[in-house]
């Protein structure tokens, strides 16, 4: 595909819940929960990027336990993935429940909707209500975080029923309960961050009573997400109702390494590029995506330099390539309605998807100037 | 005649032949001619003889007289000379007399010579062997430039004879006097009491004796750097004392000196007429000014430091103005005599530094002014906002804006001094572009501005969570507006006029214009409003966010009233209005909706109709689709949320209401709802339509959020039955 138009995909229903197919490498895939009410009707949708043509192929998978909150593609197993979903329970209550899903290998006919393979629930009611999230380790398939009220719980999927192996809790009173969680992919995988309220916690599963960093007050309201650098070891990025972005070293807490407000309503998701961590994607509920390119944060803040290149000629390079300027690369309009959810694809590190309440899937890229900028 | 007389006829001439004529005479002539011829020649004849005879007496008579005169004279030629032998015989006697005095006088002449000249020798050389004693003498007597005299006068022949050993001896006591006498003008030289006067005698003198002149005038600078050092020392323990008498006394007693010690030495070392060539190098003349210039500048720099240290701290400006006028002045006239290196430059740089400083501490007491002021408007609002106060932020905000300008007013009048026409640093231009446009309009009134803009822009950075009162925010966002329409130009204008900047402003100087600042000022504004309005929003937006999120939906029973928090949501956008009202009018052409009485009654008569129409939609049949909304979003502008605002009340109020509702439904999109909780939802949002429309300026804005809230909750519900319509008015009319 040569241009830079985006490409756009309508779901019937209104939508939350979106993730790359993490373990996929070479094609462009995004998993799309739906949430509707009407329990049956909800779905999973595989939407694939075509490169080539530009064109959209997607499969339709039935979901019909719940109306999907959260999503989380395995980033192990291509087929797999885990939803935290609403359902009723049989005294008409909500009850929130997660549960390892896997796709049907048998590629049938796109316009028909498949079934999905329960490969396994995750019984977080025993740790509490409100499941927020649950979470693949970063490379690890056989290990999830849950996070449930003021508890996060890690489990191994490696048994034949899902075992909850560690637990921690947020034990002091009247803070309020956590909002999502996300693993750190830096130390071994060992920590895990949380959030809850305008707070953001580190733990360590090695000792997960007590937590190990802490950024107190980080936003002035809610933080909406989180995300790392996972080019570089101690950078955090966060986002929330205040409408900032802001990157965080955790090893200094009191002060961000940077903030910037672009957005005109708050922020719901913030994700880091793996590949290029300057660049940075926000989606806000003022209905709009955002690419930012913070050098700040960046591993390579001159730009891409060739290894091959000679010592002389790379510090040539680096005076000459002035240190890009932090600022707003692209800003995406399609959305007529707040954007909960931003994603990188796992496969094209320059293609990225976004996804409004009304249901409305965006594929974009990053704009062809800024992305030679970056390669030359 | 020539025949006449060869005629040999004619009887008389000299060829005359008497028988010729006798023949002729014969034959022609008758006789009796013949006969009276003969006759007539017999009487010529006769007469011619007697003729002859008296003619011979006469002569012998002669004749024998002169021969008796030269018989005479024969005799007395014989007795001359025998006198003339006698008196050469006496010519030779004297001669040989003469010969012999002479011969005999002459030994005695010649010794007389010697002793004479022998006699002027001996008087010169006792002079020489009085010297010493008599400059011994002179030198005790303190006559010393009579003694210098004398020995320069008797210094050539001591130097002539200098090799015989008496001589040397009276040398060696000559030098020995001298170098004392040295001595003593150095000591005389040196001393810290001599007058400046005999400072110079004494260079004089010792230049006389031939000393070094390098070292004597570095000699006399560094006296004359002791005594002035000391004068300065002085001065700075005066520094207490009133500025004007400091000045008085840095400009008689340090610059007087230091003038004196300057014309003297240009006296004795540049201006001197070279009694010889030797004395003084060629290049020491410009050496010795090339000396004297820095001595000048290194004590001026002293003076000049202390000078500025001391007018640092002085609070009066009319003093200051006229203590730095009677330097400036005197320095001027120091100028225009001492040297080439100009000290005016320098003296107004002073001055500017003054100036400099009135200006800065004017600055700082303003900037403590605006502080002051800022706290106690802090503290009245605090002190308001439990009483619920909402009047007399107009006169708040006046009590802000008044006293400060009327202070800047002062200030200026006060800075004015410098500006006297009399004194003489006024007439610089340098200064006049300095003060006036650097100092006065640059440094103090635009920095007190930019200082006013950065203060209040200062209160809406930092995080949203308030540490003073949001009206605080309100009032700030007024005062720049303030500022921007009617303070700026005034104070711009007012400084231009008083201080003259169009003249005196030139391409150097950097003259921010009025634009600018009232652009800074209208950027404050603006932010300190949508600050204050995110604040606000806030505020309520958490309210509402709280009634959302703890509330159970899910099991909540038939909605009966309109819930408190609605009612308490109503109340303070109200009360916010009324304050918003107090600073900020209703923006043009805006029908007043205010009014008590009719409130209710209009809204209720013309906007439910509207409203109506777009709720008649979510009939129970049609509930799923969202379309209604989808159109209006195809058809409305995107709402944009922590927006701009404009200055005036519809657009504060706007903004307000916009961050909560929008609050509102990201709220009840996370939630799930009973068939009550949505008609809940159903009544508390109409309840917001009821009252809230009248303060936005677009009641369309109101009404689409309200409709998208109850839009999404109709979504998240899991019976999405709504209400009678009639009924949630019943609720709302009586809630």
């Amino acid at each position: 595909m040569d241009t830079d138009n985006p490409i756009i995909y309508g779901l019937e229903f209104q939508a939350r819940a979106l993730s790359p197919q993490t373990a996929e490498a070479d094609i462009v895939r995004f998993l799309v929960g739906t949430q509707s009410l009407k329990f049956h009707d909800n779905q999973v949708h595989l939407v694939e990027l075509d490169e080539e043509t530009g064109s959209l192929k997607t499969q339709v998978f039935q979901h019909s336990i719940g109306e999907i909150w959260n999503l989380q593609a395995s980033p192990a197993d291509p087929s797999n993935f885990i939803t935290c979903y609403n359902t009723l329970n049989d005294e008409g209550i909500c009850q929130m429940k997660g549960a390892i899903w896997k796709l049907p290998l048998t590629e049938t006919d796109a316009h028909e909707i498949q079934k999905l393979e329960n490969a396994a629930e995750i019984d977080t009611t025993t740790y509490g209500s409100d499941l927020r999230i649950i979470t693949y380790h970063p490379t690890d398939g056989t290990k999830v975080v849950s996070v449930v009220d003021n508890n996060f719980v890690l489990w191994d999927l490696a048994a034949s029923a899902p075992k909850a192996v560690t637990q921690g809790t947020l034990a002091s009173k009247g803070q309020p309960k956590f909002t999502t969680g996300k693993w750190n992919p830096h130390n071994t995988c060992n920590q895990f961050v949380t959030l809850n309220d305008n707070h953001v916690r580190g733990w360590d599963f090695r000792n997960p009573t007590d937590q190990v960093w802490a950024i107190q007050s980080a936003h002035s309201q809610i933080i909406r997400d989180l995300d790392f650098n996972t080019n570089r070891q101690y950078i955090l990025s966060t986002c929330g109702d205040d409408g900032y972005m802001k990157f965080w070293d955790i090893r200094q807490p009191s002060e961000p390494v940077m903030s910037r407000m672009e957005h005109s309503h708050w922020v719901w998701s913030i994700r880091i590029n793996r590949f290029h961590d300057q660049l940075v994607l926000t989606s806000s509920s003022d209905s709009r995506v955002i690419l930012c390119s913070i050098s700040s944060i960046s591993s390579e803040p001159f730009g891409h330099l060739i290894s091959s290149e000679d010592e002389p000629a790379q510090t040539d390079d680096g005076s000459n390539k002035n240190k890009m300027e932090d600022s707003v690369v692209g800003r995406y309009e399609e959305h007529e309605d707040s954007v909960y959810g931003v994603e990188w694809s796992s496969a094209d590190p320059w293609t990225f998807a976004s996804l409004s309440y009304d249901g409305r899937l965006v594929i974009n890229k990053v704009p062809r100037k800024y992305k030679y900028q970056i390669l030359l | 005649m020539t025949e006449n007389t060869s005629n040999p006829y004619n009887i008389n001439g000299q060829h005359f032949n008497p028988d010729m004529y006798l023949e002729k005479m014969l034959k022609e002539c008758t006789l009796k001619q013949i006969m009276d011829n003969e006759a007539e020649i017999i009487r010529d004849t006769q007469t011619l003889h007697s003729d002859m005879q008296t003619l011979v007496y006469e002569n012998y008579n002669k004749f024998i007289s002169a021969t008796d005169t030269i018989r005479k004279m024969k005799n007395d030629f014989k007795k001359m000379e025998d006198s003339m032998e006698s008196l050469s015989s006496n010519m030779d006697s004297i001669t040989s007399f003469s010969e012999q005095i002479s011969s005999t006088l002459q030994g005695t002449r010649q010794q007389i010579t010697r002793l004479s000249s022998v006699h002027t020798l001996l008087k010169k050389l006792q002079f020489l062997f009085k010297l010493p004693a008599k400059l011994k003498d002179k030198m005790n007597n303190g006559n010393y430039s009579q003694a210098v005299q004398d020995y320069i006068h008797a210094q050539r022949v001591l130097n002539q004879y200098g090799n015989m050993p008496s001589f040397q001896g009276i040398q060696k006591d000559c030098e020995e006097i001298v170098e004392e006498l040295k001595v003593k003008l150095r000591t005389q030289f040196q001393s810290r009491d001599a007058t400046t006067k005999s400072l110079a005698e004494s260079v004089d003198l010792l230049l006389q004796l031939k000393e070094p002149p390098e070292s004597l005038c570095a000699e006399f600078l560094s006296n004359a750097e002791n005594r002035l050092t000391e004068q300065l020392k002085q001065l700075k323990d005066m520094c207490e004392n009133d500025v004007i008498e400091f000045v008085d006394m840095g400009s008689s007693g340090f610059m007087s000196d230091l003038c004196l010690i300057v014309a003297s030495y240009k006296d004795m070392f540049v201006n001197r007429i070279p009694l010889d060539d030797t004395e003084f190098s060629d290049d020491f003349d410009s050496k010795a000014i090339a000396k004297l210039d820095t001595f000048v500048l290194n004590n001026m720099k002293n003076y000049f430091d202390l000078i500025g240290k001391r007018i640092e701290d002085v609070g009066d400006t009319a003093i200051l103005v006229r203590a730095l006028d009677r330097f400036y002045r005197r320095l001027h006239a120091v100028n225009t005599l001492c040297n080439e290196t100009d000290f005016s430059t320098t003296a107004t740089e002073i001055v500017i530094n003054a100036g400099r400083k009135q200006c800065r501490s004017h600055l700082h007491s303003l900037k403590q002014h605006l502080t002051e002021a800022l706290a106690k408007v802090r503290q009245t609002l605090a002190a308001k906002v439990s009483q619920d106060g909402d009047t007399g932020l107009a006169e708040l905000q006046a009590s802000l804006v008044m006293p400060t300008i009327e202070k800047v007013k002062g200030v200026l009048q006060d800075l004015l001094v410098f500006l006297q026409p009399e004194l003489m640093f006024s007439g610089k231009s340098h200064f006049l572009q300095c003060f006036c446009v650097d100092e006065v309009r640059e440094g103090l009134v635009i920095g007190f501005l930019h200082h006013l803009t950065a203060t209040a822009s200062g209160f809406c950075s930092g995080s949203d969570v308030p540490k003073f009162p949001p009206t605080l925010l309100l009032l700030l966002s007024k005062m720049c507006i303030e500022f921007k329409e009617s303070s700026v130009h005034y104070l711009l204008t007012t400084t231009d006029d008083l201080f003259n900047i169009q003249r005196h402003a030139s391409l150097a100087n950097f003259v921010t214009s009025e634009s600018e600042i009232c652009n800074n000022f209208q950027t404050a504004a603006q932010n300190l409003l949508n600050h204050y309005v995110r604040l606000q929003g806030l505020s309520v937006s958490q309210m509402l966010r709280k009634s959302v999120e703890t509330r159970d939906w899910l099991h909540t029973i038939e909605p009966r009233t309109v819930r408190a928090v609605m009612k308490r949501v109503v109340e303070d956008v109200t009360a916010i209005e009324l304050q918003v009202s107090a600073l900020y009018d209703d923006s043009d052409g805006q029908i007043d909706r205010s009014s008590d009485s009719s409130r209710r009654t209009h809204s209720v008569s013309v906007s439910r109709h509207q409203y109506r129409s777009n709720w008649s939609s979510y009939t129970p049949s049609h509930l799923d689709s969202s379309l209604v909304t989808n159109i209006h979003k195809l058809f409305s502008e995107r709402i944009e949320i922590f927006s701009s605002v404009q200055f005036n009340k519809a657009s504060i109020l706007t903004g307000i209401i916009k961050i909560s509702l929008k609050t509102f439904l990201e709220c009840v999109r996370l939630r799930t709802f009973s068939k009550y909780g949505l008609q809940q939802i159903q009544v508390d949002t109409h309840y917001l339509q009821l009252y809230l429309w009248r303060f936005v300026s677009d009641e369309n804005l109101v009404h689409f959020l309200l409709d998208e809230i109850l839009g999404s909750a109709v979504h998240r519900c899991l019976e999405p039955v709504l209400m009678e319509p009639s009924v949630v008015d019943i609720i709302c009319e009586r809630g």
